[in-house]
């Protein structure tokens, strides 16, 4: 998806996991999966950088999929789209 | 007369399934060390593992199993000299654990708690209790016990604690997808 495509991505759920460190980010991410449907998105704020390249490893393997990545001013938001 | 087809792919569908079967989406770790830096990789690594939902085995050894006691100041009745001494001298739990380098008398293991905290890193018992949640087993070597003099009542309460030798790991092992020793 477009950087653009993804701002204007309508959001079933976000979880706001800035104020942890790896392996919080994820920990977050697969509790909120857990809460919303198939197809829905999921988005993951974090911080930490090392989120970017983690969420698509865990959405690949999971068989969610990862819509892409906005960098905002000291943080990320990841998108993942629940499968 | 050689196979037909049909029966090498069934042949080949066999073996393809074995294969398939033989390693389970499964992490088993031995654990060691109770250095407090390997302790908090392994416990990174474990909770991390548990949520990508693979199943997470620890197996407690040797020094290591120390970092599991209760931190109670009395030790359990029944000891003789050298399992009193190793009591004694080992660390009682978690937060006893020194750094494997830089430690300095402890001023460096404080020093790393305050920059983990700053960076919102979660603390080894904050991490356990995690670890716990998402049901990772901890099994703990019964030889080393014996060897550390460590008795059960000892032991912390954790909801997957369990007790094992080395057969157990390597069964364990044997079927998971991913082995670490730290």
């Amino acid at each position: 998806m477009t950087q653009e495509e993804l701002t204007t991505l309508e959001v079933t759920k976000s979880v706001d996991a800035r104020g942890t460190s790896c392996p919080g980010p994820l920990l977050a991410a697969k509790k909120a999966m857990g809460e919303i449907n198939s197809g829905d998105v999921l988005e993951v704020l974090s911080a930490d950088e090392g989120t970017k390249k983690d969420i698509p490893k865990w959405a690949t393997k999971k068989k969610h999929e990862y819509l892409g990545t906005v960098e905002e001013s000291g943080f990320f938001k990841i998108f993942v789209k629940k499968g | 007369m050689s196979d037909t087809v049909e029966q090498r792919l069934e042949k080949l569908e066999k073996k393809f399934n074995e294969l398939e079967d033989s390693r389970k989406d499964q992490l088993t770790m031995v654990v060691m060390s109770d250095d407090l830096d390997k302790m908090l990789a392994a416990f990174i690594i474990a909770v991390g593992a548990a949520a990508m939902d693979t199943k997470v085995k620890m197996f407690f050894t040797f020094w290591a199993i120390s970092a599991l006691r209760k931190e109670q100041v009395k030790q359990a009745k029944g000891k003789d000299l050298t399992a009193k001494m190793f009591g004694t001298m080992l660390p009682k739990g978690l937060r006893q654990l020194k750094l494997s380098k830089m430690n300095m008398e402890g001023i460096g293991k404080h020093m790393i708690k305050g920059i983990m905290k700053h960076n919102n890193v979660s603390s080894l018992d904050e991490l356990l209790a995690t670890a716990g949640e998402l049901g990772v087993d901890i099994d703990i070597c019964t030889m080393s016990m014996d060897l550390m003099g460590f008795k059960k009542e000892e032991m912390i309460d954790y909801p997957n604690l369990g007790y094992a030798g080395v057969a157990t790991f390597l069964a364990d092992a044997g079927e998971s997808s991913m082995q670490l020793f730290i």
